[in-house]
């Protein structure tokens, strides 16, 4: 374990420490994993709105003529076609296919703001860096933090901040639609906003300069139907959602088509290839890969943890890549990647734990059904 | 009757001092804190013999397992049925009818390493 003095501070460490996070190293931060207990977080961002600091995430801006060409050769989404103000999911790629990386990417209208994860965000700085062309920039927004407040009541709340868009053709605050974002003033202070997040939930991520993440950070609190939430609930709101954490369900090894992310290659990229190992990952989309990432309902109540092993009568088939208790649910759940043959909704597995053997069976994920408002959707 | 510790944050009531004496074992409220959420307690079968210092049950958190230490050794005679219908007794009443296990000491003199209450206090304090 790193040494506390090895760690960098978030922008909201004096906060965290002051609402009585316990703190622990994550991604080279110290970071905070509860406040009130994991349970009760992860059930009042489920019926509430729960406010999570991410500022250890990598926010990256791609600015220059011919950023949406360049995304497309690291990365299989259609950026030519993203509109303005709008957010897709992608996948960052390595040569053979594998995925080095997962993010979101919004038009801003001027380029691309992304979002990375914090654990590989130094490797994916070095990997664009290493490919970027002339006459295009990329800027680590290092002054910035990262809140997501994410929960039922986040629209509600959100809805009480005076909010100024920054320029005339975005849409309004109270319009702007899930994967969809643009920046808007507040008290002076430039806000990058998207309705999106990593709980199933409806909510929003918001990117701040550090300078005044605490004052926001403190003004969203300040709602009586907020709370901070830490990284611990925040993994199981994830994992309910069925939505695969990077370095766990996801690494290098890893192909979109294996981590059932097929959705993130656009249907012209589908088409067209043309991104980073387009020729493995296109046949297995089309003739099949060797194993995928699905979900496993867990029977009893004993959790099952990521490196335990799946198995088919005496042969195994598989490894947990995450799994854990289902606080909503109130069961245990996981996630696993089984050869395919064995990974059909309904089939019946077991999973070794300590030298014994659980039943468990291939479900569709969401384990918990996501309460995303989206486009068309009745307000 | 009295409760000793080890540096594991276990702790256990002898009724005797004696081997062949009766005693149960459960986790400190240290321990519970550390912990979080229990979720699932993983409890030695009676009948099982354990040893001090080696694995006798497996405490499950929202977030991790870990691994529970037998503060001696012994045979396990019951382990605490409570704990399968709500786990969360080991939060809220870890010292109390939270306890894992019972066992019959095979020798009693592991017993003088252990920590008294004063001792184990001063000990969680220096952490």
């Amino acid at each position: 374990m790193a040494d506390d003095a090895d760690l960098k501070a978030l922008p909201l460490d004096a906060l965290h420490r002051r609402l009585g996070a316990r703190m622990v190293p994550f991604a080279g931060y110290a970071m905070p994993i509860q406040y009130d207990g994991i349970i009760a977080e992860h059930l009042w961002t489920r019926e509430k709105a729960g406010l999570f600091d991410v500022s250890h995430m990598g926010q990256l801006l791609v600015e220059g003529d011919g950023a949406a060409a360049w995304l497309e050769s690291l990365a299989p989404g259609d950026f030519k076609a993203l509109q303005p103000h709008r957010v897709r999911y992608s996948l960052l790629l390595a040569d053979n296919g594998g995925i080095l990386d997962d993010l979101m990417v919004t038009n801003t209208g001027k380029g691309f703001y992304l979002v990375v994860n914090g654990a590989t965000k130094h490797a994916d700085i070095a990997h664009m860096r290493a490919r970027l062309p002339a006459g295009l920039s990329l800027h680590h927004m290092e002054d910035h933090a990262l809140l997501a407040l994410q929960g039922p009541a986040a629209v509600a709340v959100m809805s009480r901040f005076d909010l100024i868009p920054e320029s005339a053709d975005q849409p309004a605050f109270a319009d702007l639609k899930f994967m969809a974002g643009a920046r808007w003033l507040w008290n002076g202070v430039k806000l990058g906003i998207t309705r999106s997040g990593y709980t199933g939930e409806d909510g929003y991520e918001i990117s701040v300069p550090n300078s005044h993440a605490e004052a926001l950070a403190e003004a969203l609190l300040a709602h009586a139907e907020v709370k901070p939430i830490g990284l611990g609930a925040r993994d199981s709101l994830r994992l309910e959602a069925g939505l695969p954490l990077y370095g766990h369900d996801l690494d290098p090894e890893t192909t979109p088509v294996e981590a059932d992310l097929s959705f993130a290659i656009s249907k012209r990229r589908k088409i067209e290839g043309g991104f980073p190992g387009a020729d493995r990952i296109l046949d297995q989309l089309f003739n099949g890969a060797p194993r995928k990432r699905v979900g496993l309902a867990v029977e009893g109540r004993m959790p099952a943890r990521e490196g335990a092993t799946v198995w088919a009568g005496e042969t195994q088939v598989g490894v947990l890549t995450s799994g854990g208790f289902a606080p909503s649910l109130n069961v245990p759940i996981a996630m696993a990647y089984v050869a395919t043959a064995h990974s059909a909704d309904g089939t019946a597995l077991e999973i070794e734990v300590r030298g014994k053997r659980i039943a468990a069976t291939v479900v569709p994920m969401p384990f918990k059904q996501k309460n995303y408002v989206r486009e068309g959707d009745k307000k | 009757m009295s409760r000793l510790y080890t540096q594991d944050h276990e702790w256990i009531d002898v009724a005797a001092k004696g081997s062949g004496a009766e005693a149960t074992v459960g986790i400190t409220d240290y321990a519970q804190g550390q912990l979080g959420d229990v979720v699932f307690v993983d409890l030695p079968d009676a009948g099982r013999a354990v040893t001090k210092g080696g694995e006798a049950a497996v405490v499950e958190s929202v977030k991790a397992a870990s691994d529970v230490y037998a503060p001696v050794s012994g045979t396990v005679t019951e382990s605490n049925p409570a704990l399968a219908d709500d786990p969360s007794l080991v939060n809220s009443a870890p010292e109390g009818d939270g306890w894992f296990f019972k066992l019959t000491l095979s020798d009693a003199s592991e017993l003088d390493g252990l920590m008294d209450k004063a001792a184990y206090d001063a000990f969680v304090a220096s952490l």
